[in-house]
């Protein structure tokens, strides 16, 4: 993955952009030295690292303007960064860039019930926002694997999807209103806790742009009351086809569980080596979670154990209370854990219509055959999102350039078959150049568009989303 | 003399765009009212489902086609369209029949929003025709999708101000097998808004939540299997009946009930403009006792007012400090948000520039 050269002369004017960074904050907000900018090199798409030319992490919305001011004053590129969880490379810095994060900011600054929503500031991690409601019985649904880590701005930038959106919907959905922060330093409101968009709906585009068209510090989230209880059910088959057709069948009989989890063999032998869940060892493995009352429990997990039992499964295994719950989830929440185990690998995050879940898996497995270097699919098959995990060995010459390969080769499988390259982990700087994949030149110049009104020197997190050929004009566009 | 183009190829509306100088009004099934004096471009001659997918929950249709054909192929699987349209027709006194394509560029959705979300929420990709005359697409058919920025939010609720929809894809929810709704009756609007609150933060999944103004009725609606159905509709029950006048409404007739605040049958027969008032939904009383409303509908637990008033007559002064914005669905042409804030309004024009750079897409509509 390449990343553009840094600007020289902007590297030339370190000393005078971080004085005039620190004459206008409070001394502890900018770093500057390089055994500490260190700490900011990568994201968690760690094979990719830059130390940035600085790092701002202000105290205040009022304090991310003034820095933002500064360095659209001074022409100097801008790195958002939340918590730095991204899988995509989102928060990656280079070397002429200052990062803005918001890891300070994380009150909590509004709970109304009354309105079913929180208004918080955008550092604070994803499952404290559920923690500061939960005593009243209310959550915050979106929830991505890292939400003990992952924070609210990088869940809007990314707008970040979870085990449950087959039902709660992703962040996107969730998310009614932002204080924005342009390139320019404007600090807007946008949204609130009413439901619909006041002319056209700007929050829908900030939301997933990736940190490309502000800097977002506050947001106000819809918060729901908690269902009385959940319970899953695992299901073993004989083949991910038939798999593939029990979660169609699920779904097309009017039962919508909260979550439907698919595991492949390769990736429940690895858990089963790492975690000792109980799995059964099979070829395709669900797990599917519905919530309600004990009483509605039984009536949606009995019309979907009928449903199964159709598949000739060659395992179910209901849970009857929480801790069998536990157990049925053990295995699916440490699978990534135990793939990292074995060996390095990737994650992918294409998705495809339900419908093509066989013939994806059967051609991934060829191409597997193909590149000389396994995968275990672990997904959401509710909503098709699939995250094979691609192993290979960091330390061998050549395997990371021969796995990223095999990526693009399954990604573009994805989009053939009617999907897409991300379903939720965004873009950045490792799906950029296979956008025009998935994209005509005229899509993507809609997309570059509407950047161009947000940030019109294309300075804010710039060499990330489009590939770097179809941004290159607009960015050099920028006077230094 | 003015024209109406009507299109049945996607390719064709390009080459109309590419070449067309002088401003154009779109219309779908003309439910809002059309002002003949303008040429017009109807979108109806695009029509047809293009791909449905049950088992995915899944489908992508011309924007043409009417939301009652594409109400029916879903009926017959037995799915729906979860943000269930609102039907205007009869509030506006127009005749017509809504497009899919009507439905997401006003992103009109109908009392289940609260809950499931708005047509917004459920729309998945577009195809577009911009102000260049391009073809643009946007999003996917699959129901999680973070591929680039998010343009089919911004393209629902635009009213055709940013392109020319010409294709949408979208994501469907299977029909409950039951339904029920408690009529909680004799509350003014502060005590509706109470209860209607009380029902949502409970774990029982109410699912829509509505006050008749004139009625002083407050409905709270359950969907899914009977059992449940049953068993939420009492809990609830037994949590909200102390010294409250309650009824219960069972499939047809709660159906019957829904069908009526999705179409506003309360105030069609009035004169006056039609106002959608969209507020924080504790609000919602403040605005009926400022505009003195003796009749409409408050939907979204309070958050969303239905009131017809004289004409002439605005809300944008009555709305004050309070957060929100009101439209009136009768100004034919003219009709304009209440947005305030001179740095967004800023960006919609800016972003309006960009997409229809010839300003010709209904020019007037939005501000």
């Amino acid at each position: 993955m390449e990343m553009p050269a840094p600007d020289q002369f902007t590297l030339s004017r370190k000393a005078e952009i971080v004085a005039r960074l620190r004459a206008a904050l409070p001394a502890d907000v900018v770093i500057d030295d390089p055994a500490e900018t260190r700490a900011y090199e990568c994201d968690a798409l760690s094979a990719y690292r830059c130390p940035p030319l600085a790092v701002v992490l202000p105290y205040s919305t009022e304090e991310v303007a003034t820095a933002l001011k500064i360095c659209n004053e001074m022409n100097v590129p801008v790195v958002p960064r939340g918590a730095g969880t991204s899988l995509a490379g989102g928060a990656l810095p280079t070397a002429d860039s200052v990062i803005i994060g918001v890891a300070r900011m994380n009150e909590v600054l509004e709970c109304d019930y009354k309105n079913r929503v929180i208004r918080v500031q955008t550092g604070r991690t994803n499952l404290s926002v559920t923690g500061a409601v939960e005593e009243d019985d209310f959550f915050y649904a979106p929830d991505p694997s890292s939400q003990l880590a992952c924070a609210i701005a990088g869940n809007i930038a990314m707008n970040s999807g979870g085990a449950h959106c087959l039902k709660y919907g992703v962040t996107s959905n969730n998310l009614m209103g932002v204080k924005l922060v342009t390139m320019q330093g404007d600090i807007l409101d946008i949204g609130g806790s009413h439901l619909d968009a006041d002319g056209l709906d700007l929050l829908g585009v900030i939301c997933g742009s990736e940190g490309q068209l502000g800097i977002v510090t506050e947001a106000t989230l819809r918060i729901l009351h908690k269902p009385e209880g959940a319970l899953p059910v695992l299901m073993g088959f004989e083949s991910n086809e038939v798999a593939g057709a029990c979660v169609s069948d699920i779904i097309r009989a009017g039962v919508l569980p909260v979550a439907i989890e698919f595991m492949d063999r390769p990736c429940i032998r690895a858990t089963e080596a790492f975690a000792g869940a109980g799995y059964p060892d099979c070829e395709a493995l669900l797990i599917v979670e519905v919530e309600g009352s004990d009483l509605e429990i039984e009536e949606q997990l009995d019309k979907i154990l009928d449903i199964a039992k159709t598949h000739n499964p060659v395992e179910l295994r209901r849970a009857s209370d929480a801790a069998e719950a536990g157990r049925i989830w053990l295995g699916r929440k440490s699978a990534f854990g135990a793939m990292g185990q074995i060996n390095d690998y990737m994650c992918l995050d294409g998705t495809i219509p339900v419908s093509q879940l066989p013939y994806v898996l059967r051609r991934i497995s060829e191409l597997s055959a193909e590149f000389g270097l396994d995968v275990g699919n672990v997904f959401h098959a509710g909503d098709g999102n699939m995250h094979p995990l691609i192993l290979y060995n960091a330390n061998k010459e050549g395997d990371l350039e021969k796995c990223e390969a095999f990526g693009a080769e399954i990604l573009k499988l994805c989009v053939e078959v009617g999907g897409c390259l991300t379903g939720e982990h965004g873009v950045g700087i490792e799906k950029r150049d296979l956008m025009s994949v998935q994209f005509s030149a005229l899509d993507l110049e809609a997309q570059m568009q509407i950047k161009d009104v947000f940030d019109p020197k294309w300075l804010l997190n710039a060499a990330k989303v489009f590939p770097l050929d179809a941004t290159q004009s607009r960015r050099d566009g920028c006077p230094k | 003399m003015s024209q109406a183009f009507k299109f049945k190829d996607e390719q064709d509306l390009a080459s109309f765009v590419q070449e067309r100088v002088d401003p154009v009004f779109i219309t779908g099934g003309q439910t809002r009212g059309v002002d003949l004096k303008h040429d017009r471009v109807d979108m109806t001659g695009l029509s047809g489902v293009v791909d449905y997918e049950p088992g995915a929950l899944t489908m992508v249709a011309k924007t043409g086609t009417t939301l009652h054909q594409i109400e029916e192929v879903l009926k017959a699987e037995g799915q729906q369209l979860a943000f269930e349209p609102t039907i205007l027709n009869t509030a506006l006194g127009t005749s017509g029949a809504s497009t899919i394509g009507g439905v997401f560029a006003t992103n009109a959705s109908g009392p289940r929003r609260i809950q499931a979300g708005a047509a917004r929420d459920f729309l998945l990709g577009v195809r577009y025709v911009d102000g260049h005359g391009n073809v643009i697409r946007n999003g996917g058919r699959v129901m999680k999708n973070v591929t680039g920025y998010d343009i089919v939010k911004l393209m629902a609720g635009s009213w055709g101000t940013l392109g020319l929809l010409s294709e949408v894809s979208f994501k469907v929810l299977p029909m409950p097998a039951a339904q029920a709704t408690l009529v909680i009756s004799g509350i003014n609007a502060d005590v509706a808004v109470d209860v209607m609150t009380a029902s949502l933060n409970t774990a029982f999944d109410v699912n829509s939540v509505a006050y008749d103004i004139a009625a002083k009725c407050a409905y709270v609606r359950f969907e899914g299997f009977e059992q449940s159905v049953k068993y939420r509709t009492k809990s609830l029950m037994d949590t909200l009946a102390v010294d409250r006048e309650i009824a219960v409404l069972e499939n047809d007739d709660s159906a019957a009930a829904w069908s009526n605040i999705r179409m506003l049958s309360a105030i069609s027969n009035q004169g006056g403009d039609l106002w959608k008032i969209s507020v924080r939904p504790t609000d919602g009383p403040q605005i009926v006792q400022k505009l003195g409303l003796a009749s409409g509908i408050m939907d979204w637990s309070g958050g969303l007012i239905w009131a017809k008033l004289d004409a002439g007559k605005t809300v944008r002064d009555i709305l004050g400090d309070i957060p929100g914005h009101a439209i009136n669905l009768s100004a034919k042409t003219g009709l304009k948000f209440s947005n305030t804030n001179p740095a967004l309004t800023h960006l919609q024009s800016a972003i309006r520039e960009k997409f229809d750079p010839k300003g010709i897409f209904n020019p007037g509509l939005m501000g």
